[in-house]
C-alpha cells in the first residue's frame, strides 16, 4: 500500500497551489476556483487519516462521514459564493474583489 | 514500495490533481481554468478510489465534477468582463514565495515525525461499505442530527443563492 505520508505531501501540495491561486488571482470566479482547490485537499487528508487510523480489525464511520458533510458544505459555499459574484457584477460591473468596495468608509 | 495497480494508480492521479492544479492557477482563460479544474477534480476522486471510499468517489463526480464546474462555468459566462482585465495576477511574487514556504513547513510537518511516531503502516482490513453509511446516517446513535442539519443547510443555501442572484427588475 502507498505509505500515508505521500498522500499527506500530495494534499499539501494541491492546498498549497490553492492558496496561491486565491491569493494572485484578481478574478472573483477564480479565486473561487482556488478555494475549492483547498477544500479537496482537506478531504484528501481526511479520508487518508480516516483509511489509516488503528481501530482494530474494523474501521469506524467517523473521516467517511466527516468528508461527506465537508463536500455539503462546500457545494453550498460554491452555490451561494457564485450569486453572490453575480449580483456584485450585476451591480458594479467588475469581478474584482477590490472593486467592490462599498462598504470602505 | 513494490510496483503494482495501486502504486500506479497513486502516481496517475497524482499527476491529474497537481497538474489539474497548476493549470487552474496559471491558466490565462478562465474556461480552460474550468477544465482543469475539472481534471483536478477527477484525480481527488481516484485517491478515494485507492482509499477504499467509493461512495465518497461518486459523489465527488456527481457533485464536483457534474454540478460545480458546470456552476463555475455558468458563472464565467454571465460575468464576461466588458472592459477586459489588464493584469489578471496581483502580488504574483510574494504569493508564490508565501505557498511556497508554506508547503516547505507542511512537508517538514508530514515528513518529520515531531509528535511521536507514526503509527503502523498497516491499514485496517476490513472496510465499511456504502450500505453502512447509509445505515448510519438515519440511526438515533449514528449521525442523524448533522444528517438533518446538513439538509436544512442545503435547503437554505438554494434559497439563498436564488435570492441573492435574482433580477430585481423583472
Amino acid at each position: 500500500m502507498v505509505p500515508l505520508w505521500m498522500y499527506l505531501a500530495v494534499a499539501a501540495a494541491l492546498f498549497c497551489i490553492g492558496v496561491f491561486g486565491v491569493l494572485s488571482r484578481r478574478n472573483a470566479v477564480a479565486i473561487l476556483m482556488g478555494v475549492e482547490l483547498m477544500l479537496n485537499a482537506v478531504n484528501i487528508n481526511l479520508v487518508a487519516f480516516w483509511r489509516y487510523s488503528e481501530t482494530g480489525t474494523t474501521l469506524l464511520l467517523n473521516g467517511y462521514a466527516f468528508t461527506a458533510f465537508v463536500l455539503i458544505i462546500a457545494a453550498a459555499e460554491a452555490a451561494v459564493g457564485l450569486g453572490i459574484i453575480i449580483t456584485v457584477y450585476r451591480n458594479r460591473r467588475s469581478v474584482i474583489p477590490e472593486e467592490a468596495d462599498t462598504l470602505k468608509g | 514500495m513494490e510496483l503494482n495497480a495501486v502504486t500506479i494508480g497513486f502516481f496517475v492521479f497524482t499527476i491529474l490533481t497537481l497538474g489539474g492544479g497548476i493549470g487552474v492557477v496559471t491558466t490565462r482563460n478562465l474556461f480552460q481554468g474550468t477544465i482543469w479544474l475539472m481534471v483536478s477534480l477527477f484525480g481527488v476522486a481516484g485517491y478515494f478510489v485507492l482509499l477504499s471510499a467509493p461512495f465518497l468517489a461518486a459523489v465527488q463526480v456527481l457533485v464536483y465534477i457534474g454540478a460545480i464546474a458546470i456552476l463555475i462555468t455558468f458563472a464565467v459566462m454571465l460575468t464576461r468582463s466588458v472592459t477586459r482585465i489588464k493584469e489578471r495576477y496581483i502580488r504574483t511574487i510574494p504569493s508564490f514565495v508565501a505557498s511556497l514556504a508554506l508547503f516547505l513547513v507542511l512537508l517538514f510537518g508530514i515528513t518529520v515525525p515531531i509528535f511521536g511516531d507514526y503509527p503502523s503502516e498497516m491499514a485496517p482490513t476490513v472496510v465499511m461499505t456504502t450500505r453502512d453509511l447509509g445505515v448510519a446516517l438515519v440511526e438515533g446513535n449514528g449521525y442523524v442530527v448533522p444528517f438533518l442539519l446538513a439538509s436544512v443547510l442545503l435547503t437554505a443555501a438554494m434559497i439563498g443563492a436564488i435570492f441573492i442572484a435574482r433580477d430585481e427588475e423583472s
